[in-house]
């Protein structure tokens, strides 16, 4: 049986909201800045609104749909936030989110990898997320960005690389960031 | 056994091998020390991505995040030819809250708005003015930032009012949602710990703005004047007697006016 379509409009709305959090920290990271990265959320939500038609959830609706939800994400951040000075944004590293998060944790190691994460090209910065952070398969992650999954292990092999490369002190030549480049 | 090759580690390193494969893999790490360390460096750097940035997970989704979810705010975002579905729905009556500004004549169903506007501004004062840890969500320090960001989002150029020869300083602002759109809340304080808050949004393009005199509103401690002066509607709110909030709205009018 089918339900109502309101129904149904009603049940999506509810469910994205519950990954709102996990989009808002996978944007964090990846435009570097706590104000950019809700700005990016709301886009990949109102993105979301006017597509969430086209999304068809199959075995796994809920998974599905957080895959779909960063696969959107990724089409905006792409498409609307590429060359839009990602680098520049990351010289004020989420200092507040350090700050805030009390004692424990060393917040000096965060504050390098959120400093390395900002030199990685976004293309190799966007594999490391979606993998190591947001636990996607290799799969999941070539058919979220729209590549073969070859490329997602090449790429994550080199962020790996250059990551570790990075926080081993490295000094960087340089500091600015790569344009993203779109693979097609 | 099949040939270990590099996106194995990766995957022993992310926990995706099956038992099997993964118990092949690492039996023949055993005897290879360089790939042993770089599969363990890469469980080492996984486990330290997910510590950053996990307070997003336990804040509070953002309001204008929630609004983002709902479609009236995204016709309004699509300009034209909302406009035009607004202004021939505008006769319905007690519609959103711009009917405020269509200048129908339907005087009664403009103050409605007008009054729903104000008592916006004031839930909005009353629930952020009390928070301690996050009043805002842009801090007064990046008021370029603040300011640029929230004219973009409430669709017009905003200025922030200076009341320090009043004694209040600017702690900051923020976005909230609206009937017709994005608002803007800018928040000040004075030594003694009072705040005020000023409500700002957009006249939407497709409606004439007519200048309104001070209207004043109270709903329990919180009080605002609110007027429209050129395309912006505002509310002052704030704990304070009427005559020195009046006073502050005045100031605020004769700053951003004009």
């Amino acid at each position: 049986m089918t339900p109502p379509v309101d129904a149904t409009v009603q049940m999506d709305r509810h469910s994205i909201i519950a990954h709102i959090p996990r989009l808002r920290r996978y944007a964090r990271l990846l435009t570097g800045d706590t104000h950019r990265a809700d700005d990016l959320v709301q886009d990949t939500l109102e993105r979301a609104c006017v597509k969430w038609k086209l999304w068809q959830p199959g075995a796994e609706p809920v998974l599905q749909l957080r895959a779909w939800l960063f696969t959107v994400m990724h089409n905006v951040f792409v498409n609307q936030w590429r060359g839009k000075g990602t680098a520049a944004a990351r010289e004020a590293v989420l200092i507040d989110d350090i700050e805030m998060e009390g004692p424990g944790r060393d917040p000096g190691l965060r504050l390098d990898l959120e400093r390395a994460l900002g030199q990685l090209p976004p293309d190799q910065l966007e594999i490391i997320l979606l993998v190591a952070l947001e636990d996607f398969s290799y799969a999941e992650a070539a058919i979220l960005i729209g590549v073969p999954i070859g490329t997602v292990m090449s790429r994550l092999s080199r962020a790996r690389t250059r990551l570790a490369v990075l926080m081993e002190g490295a000094a960087p030549v340089k500091t600015s960031r790569p344009q993203l480049k779109v693979m097609k | 056994m099949t040939v270990i090759t590099e996106d194995d580690l990766h995957a022993l390193a992310d926990g995706r091998l099956g038992p099997e494969r993964r118990a092949e893999v690492e039996a023949w790490l055993v005897g290879q020390p360089e790939a042993r360390a770089k599969a363990d460096a890469w469980r080492a750097q996984n486990d330290a991505l997910r510590t950053l940035a996990r307070e997003a997970l336990n804040e509070p989704v953002p309001q204008r995040l929630l609004a983002a979810l709902h479609p009236q705010r995204q016709r309004w975002l699509t300009a034209a030819a909302a406009a035009l579905v607004a202004s021939v729905t505008m006769g319905a009556a007690g519609w959103f809250g711009h009917a405020w500004f269509a200048a129908s004549g339907n005087s009664s169903v403009a103050m409605f708005a007008a009054k729903r506007f104000a008592r916006d501004a004031m839930s909005a004062h009353a629930v952020y003015s009390p928070e301690v840890r996050h009043p805002v969500e842009v801090v007064a320090a990046e008021q370029q930032h603040l300011v640029q960001w929230l004219s973009k989002r409430v669709g017009t150029q905003l200025k922030a009012p200076v009341l320090q020869a009043q004694g209040f300083d600017l702690v900051g602002g923020r976005l909230l949602p609206g009937d017709s759109g994005a608002r803007a809340q800018f928040m000040y304080q004075n030594a003694a710990g009072e705040r005020v808050t000023l409500y700002l949004s957009a006249v939407p393009k497709n409606t004439t703005a007519v200048p309104t005199a001070f209207r004043f509103e109270s709903n329990g401690p919180v009080s605002a004047f609110y007027w429209i002066d050129r395309d912006l509607s505002y509310a002052f709110s704030g704990d304070l007697p009427r005559a020195r909030l009046l006073q502050l709205s005045e100031l605020v009018y004769s700053q951003l006016g004009g």
